[in-house]
């Protein structure tokens, strides 16, 4: 991701102090826990101008959850709402605030494309990594019959409910057998291990790649 | 020790034509409602959804207020309304009104509130023949199960199935053609609709302006219950109610093309009071059976109260990723699937369902189908809190999550952490242990790279 | 305390509102009633009926629309319901059609053993094919129910363009009636394995003859 970024001639920074934005606890009912982390958050990246995040949920976490989290907090609150304008999906500060669709990169293969369900239903992200992947040399896109399914992680679901997590990657990969791609690229790496996991569980021969990573593929 | 509900999940897995059923059942009906709501067909579609939330919103904030106009308007048409605190009750005033009138066969519509008070149960048990004339709940009577889906109850049914149950409770000749088995419960059920008593309903909606029971049906079963008995009692739960008649002209756009995907189901009836004079048939006693067994108690808190909102249209049910592979009878209640997973802990108490609002990964389809814009996943995280306020939560996960928080807050140490767990990877022994068992019996991870990224970034 | 003083009390605690009090109007529901000329209406009522199995005919005057239910009926019994429309049509006169009945009990039984229920019908919407039939001391519930197939006749002027124009012209239905019915279609089940059966309680054959007649428009 720095790669690309640089790339297109910003300046980028990681913060080093940075560790999570809480989303394992937050989901798995632990608030108090959650609120904690937010404040770390908050305190490491409220001086930064843009703060790309190469992770829809992540980003849903700190746009979406943040504000509703902090509530008991108003002025924790006020700083989640501040810092919510200026953290991009790493697609969608691609499209939106660099402007871009064709980073010059180059991939021979055959992709398909899955949606996380924080980017597609929180965010709304579905055409901008598309755009993207279109413009790679060499990448010929196919789309997922049914579109849109869930890969099955969701967190401590996957660990509370292995085998239930394990059916849905499966119904995954069937729909990825069908696209006949090799690849599927995705904006969450949670969902490309889930996925990339249950692969070679299956013995099937794909691989996952980051939209990051394709888009830094020359 | 797995617990019953994982037990259930399990077996459900494991049983690969009850997997394959239940995900093309629901597929299709999936496909069929987009087909009905897409952009080009239903433009309106998201200002309805907006509408129908904010009408439901008005109404349960107004509850009393909308209970209480219902009640003045069914009376002032000759009828009679009769507020329950619980199934007991509503039995109750059943088995009384039949011993008065001396009935004895009591014919029921399909109804997700009557199977919520177990009442066919407890009639029979005081010797009242209660006959199911939906087809699929008739069938489903036969073979004394519960229904597998709000929409369609008989959904994880084989054509053998249904020739097995015929042949076995009612000595009918082996025959496997849905239709001329479907003929057969007709001719059945012609005959108990025209030597009923009584015809108990339920409700898809109360008007509060017209004193008006509303039922959608496909079948035409409802509109014989409910015409062909000289009594008809309906019973809805207390959040049926939408304060006017044209506030069907939103919900009724939605409901149909939502559950099953047609624009409108086959007959709705919109029954207010007996049959007035002039008017030759139509029942001539009308009881409306109002229910509360809890539903009040999800009023106090704003972000709950909107699981009131469900208009039954089972549409999460086939969006959810979960359902469609655990199917209904994983779920302990009568209500399964998304709303299931919202209303059963709040009916029964956390602690009588505490895995439940577990049982999500949260993808959101749910919300983004729900006619009604209820926000499914934000009660599941909600019910996620109070589980662990409550303490029906491990503690050892507690402890994890508390020293997780601490690592987070402290980044030296998380780096260390995380470094720690590079290294434990290369460890197989440490797999076998623990919940990370089961995580990672799905699943295998790559190996760790050689640099982190931290690393690499210091590097530069 | 009773069921019902302690149910509305509990309400209005959780509520926080006192007893009486007045809520704020409801959110209005706008009715759009679009302009859709008669024949475009009647075009879309019939591709409705018919993609749902039923049939639609029109007939230029009441003694056509008569004439035409004779040759349709054949030898078949009817029972007809006992609407002055249909007596303007000529209907209740023909061979083989029973009308005229006003005991309860010896409609019901009429109609089990028909073949035919003739009924008239106060709507038709347009854009889903929807008859809306009232009950009257002209027209009871029985009569398109228990025959296993339906036919209801309507002037054509009777065609709305949908449920909008229907609660606009009908805001208060239970003023007029105790049962209003909507029908959209022959009964119809997939309750077994999703295939469509159709005739399952209600009739499984529904035809609809429109008639131009002299009646003013409501």
């Amino acid at each position: 991701m720095t790669n690309v970024l640089e790339g297109l001639g910003f300046a980028v920074d990681f913060p080093e102090a940075q560790t999570c934005c809480g989303q394992p606890a937050f989901n798995t009912g632990y608030r108090a826990e959650a609120c904690r982390i937010a404040r770390h958050f908050l305190d490491v990246f409220e001086r930064s101008e843009a703060i790309v995040v190469p992770s829809g949920s992540c980003t849903a976490m700190v746009t979406h959850h943040f504000a509703e989290l902090l509530e008991g907090d108003p002025a924790a609150r006020q700083r989640a709402e501040q810092l919510a304008g200026r953290v991009w999906e790493f697609s969608a500060f691609l499209t939106e605030v660099a402007g871009v669709e064709d980073v010059g990169a180059r991939l021979d293969d055959v992709a398909t494309f899955h949606d996380g369900c924080h980017a597609l239903r929180e965010l709304g992200i579905q055409t901008g990594p598309r755009r993207l992947l279109r413009h790679v040399r060499g990448l010929e896109l196919r789309e997922m019959e049914p579109a849109g399914e869930c890969c099955g992680f969701g967190g401590t679901f996957s660990v509370k409910f292995a085998e239930l997590s394990g059916a849905m990657a499966r119904a995954k990969l069937d729909a990825v057998r069908r696209s006949g791609a090799n690849t599927v690229i995705s904006l969450d790496p949670s969902c490309l291990m889930q996925i990339q996991g249950a692969a070679s569980r299956a013995g099937m021969n794909i691989r996952t790649l980051h939209l990051a990573e394709v888009l830094a593929s020359r | 020790m797995p617990s019953d509900f994982q037990q259930h999940i399990h077996e459900a897995l494991a049983d690969s034509r009850l997997q394959e059923a239940i995900y093309t059942a629901t597929g299709r009906l999936k496909d069929a409602r987009l087909a009905v709501v897409a952009d080009r067909v239903l433009p309106e579609y998201q200002e309805l959804r907006a509408q129908a939330n904010a009408l439901k919103q008005h109404t349960i904030d107004h509850l009393d207020y909308y209970l209480e106009q219902f009640e003045r308007n069914v009376e002032a048409r000759g009828g009679r309304v009769v507020f329950c605190r619980d199934s007991a009750e509503v039995a109750d005033f059943v088995l009384s009104l039949a011993k008065q009138r001396g009935a004895r066969l009591i014919v029921k519509s399909k109804s997700m509130t009557t199977e919520e008070i177990d009442l066919n149960e407890r009639l029979e048990h005081h010797g009242l023949e209660s006959v199911e004339t939906d087809l699929g709940e008739y069938l489903l009577q036969l073979a004394h199960e519960r229904p597998y889906h709000i929409v369609a109850p008989a959904l994880h049914k084989t054509r053998y199935d249904v020739a097995e149950i015929l042949t076995k409770r009612l000595n009918a000749p082996h025959d496997t053609v849905p239709e001329k088995q479907t003929k057969l419960a007709r001719a059945v059920l012609r005959e108990k609709f025209l030597a009923a008593d009584i015809g108990i309903s339920g409700a898809n909606f109360l008007v509060a302006d017209s004193g008006a029971v509303v039922l959608v049906e496909n079948e035409g079963n409802a509109r014989l219950t409910t015409t062909a008995p000289k009594i008809h009692i309906a019973v809805a739960g207390i959040e049926k109610v939408i304060p006017r008649a044209q506030d069907l002209a939103v919900f009724l756009k939605l409901l149909a093309r939502s559950a099953t995907g047609q624009l409108l189901s086959v007959y709705t009836s919109f029954l207010s009071g007996p049959r007035r004079p002039g008017e030759i048939d139509g029942p001539d006693e009308f009881y409306v059976l109002l229910l509360d067994n809890g539903r009040t108690r999800l009023l106090p808190d704003r972000e709950r109260r909107q699981s009131l909102y469900c208009i039954r249209c089972g549409a999460c049910l086939n969006a959810c990723p979960v359902y469609r592979k655990i199917g209904g009878h994983s779920f302990p209640w009568v209500y399964s699937g998304p709303i299931g997973a919202i209303l059963t802990p709040q009916f029964m108490g956390i602690a009588k369902a505490p895995e439940l609002p577990f049982a999500s990964s949260l993808c959101g389809a749910c919300a983004e189908v729900c006619p009604v814009k209820i926000d499914i996943p934000q009660v599941l995280l909600d019910l996620r809190s109070e589980a662990h306020r409550r303490g029906t939560y491990q503690r050892v996960e507690k402890l994890a999550f508390g020293v997780f928080a601490w690592l987070a807050c402290h980044p030296r140490a998380y780096g260390i952490a995380a470094r720690l767990a590079a290294l434990a990877r290369r460890v197989p022994a440490l797999s076998a242990v623990g919940p990370l068992a089961a995580w990672l019996s799905q699943r295998d991870l790559p190996p760790p790279p050689p640099r982190s990224f931290r690393q690499l970034w210091r590097q530069r | 305390m009773n069921s019902h003083d302690q149910i509305l009390q509990q309400i209005r605690t959780a509520l926080g509102r006192r007893e009486g009090q007045l809520p704020p109007a409801p959110p209005p529901v706008r009715l759009r009633v679009p302009e859709v000329s008669m024949e475009a209406r009647i075009a879309s009522a019939t591709a409705r009926l018919e993609a749902l199995a039923a049939r639609v005919c029109r007939a230029e005057t009441p003694q056509a629309a008569g004439a035409w239910v004779a040759g349709w009926l054949g030898n078949r019994t009817a029972v007809a319901s006992n609407s002055s429309f249909l007596n303007e049509c000529g209907i209740r006169r023909l061979p083989g059609v029973r009308s005229g009945i006003t005991d309860r009990d010896e409609l019901r039984n009429l109609c089990a053993a028909c073949d035919v229920g003739i009924s008239s019908a106060d709507y038709l919407l347009s854009d889903t094919g929807t008859l809306v039939l009232l009950s009257s001391p002209e027209e009871a519930r029985m009569v398109s129910l228990l025959p296993p197939s339906h036919l209801a006749l309507l002037p054509v002027h009777r065609l709305l363009s949908g449920p909008d124009e229907l609660f606009s012209v009908l805001p208060h239905p239970s003023s007029v009636t105790s049962s209003m019915v909507w029908i959209t279609g022959p009964s119809r089940t997939a309750d077994i394995e999703q295939i469509l059966v159709r005739g399952v309680h209600g009739p499984g054959q529904l035809t609809v003859l429109l008639v131009d007649s002299d009646i003013p428009p409501i």
